[in-house]
């Protein structure tokens, strides 16, 4: 058993990985798919074709509305029906590009053949640029531009490069499955990006309940001409997080506010190195993406894994895999954990979209709230070593001096607090708004500094 | 034993004396001059600290009229023109009038007009809500019926009606002090001028969605239709991103906009008659028969 993990806090939920023997299965395309300009961490991406337009797979069809933004690119081949603004997962509105798809013509340059290729690109800028030109974002969850991440701020030195293939939350299979299926690219993935960082330590790290993913990485990078290790790390909750995969790793903690460059180290999630191999290698943008379709009212064998183009409707999905079933309380996108109950599954899939996760009403239902009894079971299980309780009481006190005092701000909003909580009082809800008030109040004081 | 009690008389009496014109020395060159008018007007507002007028209470809203220059930044909703005027007359400065204001609830999708599509379990608070999704129903824009202007609202004047799941105000309570306009997430509580006895009209909907859009999501929405912003004669309606607005300043309530709005999204209310939707009808079309003979 691997001892390999966080320091404090965390919990241990069933880790319920009932999709994880389903192969990859490619989806076909829909007749019709809406692309969201905002996929991505950071300003949303601004159109850059009009309506009426013929476009090809992967040609741009918006570019970057900002430094922290990404270039986003046609799933399909077709023409361009409408550019409005559509409802997103929560029914927010968000402008989108509506494709009538006639067939999956590539626009040239892009690399369609299977062939692994091993030689990586002498000149730094040159991947980076191309990792940017193909629209690579972080598909670990929070999708933040790779192109930024990679490219550390000037004074800054990556120490360690971390691959991220933990896949801590529940049910949720597809890095697991692309770790099984395509792992010599992610492989080759994490050596263009430890190139990219100066040729640092490089770390592929797995949780232990993934055997088969931790022995199929051992012999691909024993394989490949590359310095890269494989660390299998322990079953723990949330040991994906940024900063406790920092902690297993490399014993070094982020300080509050601080980015993980500020210790050395760079983080990106296994899907983000596939992709980032894509791009460079193949010069393939990203427009597609794995998602798990799973959850406990769902016999195994209607689960999925499913490789997506970005921009298909979950409905689509849903529909194509047999329907919303029968007993399905809750419909979540991501993982149990952390994931959001789906307000409208007519909202398209996005970069970052990783599953469709049908939950019995009995399994979601929350327990009825009651007095908190200061147990402080909620400050055992945060792995950020807040006070959950604490902060709570603050936020109803509207306090934002005493919250950003007890660090609301570095709430990373993993659910442990909830989850452990044998008040049922809803500490995740709450503080994740304590969290926005503190950060409110940081960014208003450095606004009025400058 | 009587010279005892003389002793500890004289001893506890010239020790108080002493103390006495101690501490008045102290409190004499300590002493923190303050505009005396300060007190004077803290005296004359309501004492609510509620911060409607934008201070942090009463005494800051003092403290910063006495150094004004004048009273334009300065308002008490909650004692209205009537502590104005006396705030005005400490300072000697002109009197700065405003209408009375209410706030109004610009939502009207009631639990019948506006049928849910999703359950919500989560916290009862609209921002917490907000920060998760859109809401129960289609309608991204409306009310969430969680209830945190009533949370907010330190008057009293807010409570839900459990039939229609919207806050109603109490008209006679509510002193516009404006902290229900910031408590609601989607921004549907605005403060209105009271109008003549209480008489105003305005659209009860914030949807910007497109007509059929609006329409599925609830059946009271604004459509964005446009035919109250042709019936207005007095330039007060505007539409904009498929909502009309009113504005209560050009407002001559003559209801006809109410009268002709295909989706009662327009309200007039405290009138003391009926609206009368066939007569204005009447009017309005032979007003436009009129116009197209000419």
């Amino acid at each position: 058993m691997s001892k390999i993990t966080f320091a404090i806090g965390g919990v241990h939920p069933d880790d319920a990985k009932l999709a994880r023997g389903c192969a990859i299965e490619v989806l076909p395309l829909p007749q019709t798919m809406y692309v969201s300009m905002a996929q991505h961490l950071g300003a949303p991406a601004k159109p850059i074709v009009a309506v009426g337009d013929k476009v090809k797979t992967g040609q741009v069809i918006a570019e970057p509305g900002g430094f922290i933004s990404a270039f986003v690119h046609s799933p399909a081949s077709g023409t361009v029906k409408s550019i409005a603004p559509r409802k997103d997962l929560a029914g927010n509105y968000m402008t989108h590009i509506e494709i009538a798809v006639e067939g999956d013509e590539w626009v040239e340059g892009v690399d369609m053949s299977d062939t692994l290729v091993i030689g990586i690109p002498e000149d730094r800028q040159l991947i980076l640029d191309r990792i940017k030109a193909c629209g690579v974002v972080g598909l670990g969850g929070a999708t933040f531009p790779t192109h930024v991440k990679l490219n550390p701020a000037p004074g800054s030195k990556a120490e360690c490069l971390i691959l991220n293939g933990a896949e801590c939350e529940p049910y949720l299979t597809s890095d697991f499955r692309i770790m099984l299926e395509r792992t010599k690219e992610i492989v080759v993935g994490a050596a263009i990006m430890q190139k990219v960082l100066g040729g640092c330590r490089t770390v592929i790290g797995i949780e232990e309940n993934k055997p088969e993913a931790i022995a199929a990485m051992r012999k691909a990078v024993s394989e490949l001409p590359y310095n890269i290790e494989v660390i299998s790390l322990k079953k723990k909750y949330p040991q994906g997080g940024e900063k406790q995969l920092i902690q297993a790793v490399m014993h070094r903690e982020v300080g509050s506010g601080g980015l993980p460059i500020s210790v050395g180290a760079v983080v990106q999630n296994v899907a983000t190195s596939l992709a980032v191999y894509e791009a460079v290698q193949k010069n393939k943008p990203l427009i597609t993406n794995t998602l798990t379709i799973t959850g406990n009212c769902l016999p195994v064998e209607k689960q999925h894994n499913y490789l997506f183009r970005i921009g298909m409707p979950l409905s689509y999905i849903a529909e194509y895999a047999g329907g919303v079933p029968e007993g399905a309380g809750k419909i979540i996108s991501g993982g149990p954990m952390m994931g959001r109950a789906i307000a409208n599954l007519d909202a398209a899939t996005v970069k970052g979209s990783s599953s469709l996760l049908y939950l019995t009403a009995e399994s979601t239902k929350r327990g009825q709230e009651s007095l908190c009894i200061r147990c402080g079971r909620c400050a055992d299980a945060c792995p950020m070593g807040l006070e959950p309780f604490l902060l709570n009481r603050l936020y109803k006190a509207g306090d934002v001096a005493a919250l950003e005092e007890n660090a609301a701000q570095d709430c990373i909003e993993c659910g442990c607090c909830l989850y452990s909580c044998p008040a049922y009082i809803p500490l995740l809800d709450n503080v994740r708004q304590a969290k926005g008030m503190a950060l409110g109040a940081i960014r208003a004081r450095a606004a009025a500094k400058k | 034993m009587n010279s005892i009690v003389i002793w500890t008389i004289v001893i506890l009496a010239g020790l108080g004396l002493v103390l006495a014109v101690v501490l008045f020395i102290i409190a004499e060159s300590f002493k923190v001059e303050e505009d005396p008018r300060i007190e004077q007007i803290e005296k004359a507002l309501p004492g609510a600290n509620c911060g409607g007028c934008g201070y942090a209470g009463c005494h800051a809203f003092a403290d910063t009229a006495v150094k004004a220059a004048d009273l334009s930044a300065h308002f008490c909703p909650v004692g209205g023109n009537e502590v104005m005027k006396k705030v005005s007359a400490i300072l000697g400065y002109a009197v700065v009038e405003k209408a009375p204001q209410v706030a109004v609830v610009r939502c009207n999708g009631t639990c019948a007009a506006r049928p849910k599509v999703n359950v919500y379990d989560g916290v009862q608070s609209c921002r917490v809500k907000a920060a998760l999704y859109s809401g129960d129903t289609l309608c991204a824009f409306g009310c969430l019926g969680c209830g945190d202007c009533v949370s907010a609202c330190e008057f009293g004047a807010l409570s839900m009606d459990p039939e229609t799941g919207l806050p109603v105000v109490d008209e006679s309570k509510c002193v516009a002090c404006g902290k229900c306009v910031k408590a609601c997430p989607k921004g549907l509580i605005e403060l209105r001028a009271k109008g003549p006895r209480g008489m105003r009209v305005y659209v009860d909907c914030r949807n910007q969605d497109k007509g059929p859009a609006a329409r599925k999501a609830c059946a009271n929405a604004c459509i964005g239709c446009g035919i109250c912003v042709k019936t207005c004669t007095h330039d007060a309606i505007v539409l904009e991103n498929n909502i009309a607005y009113i504005d209560y300043s050009k407002c001559k309530l003559c209801r006809e906009c109410e009268a002709m709005c295909p989706t009662g999204a327009i309200h007039g209310v405290n009138f003391p008659k009926e609206l009368d939707r066939e007569g204005i009808k009447a009017r309005v079309a032979a007003r436009k028969k009129e116009v197209s003979n000419e």
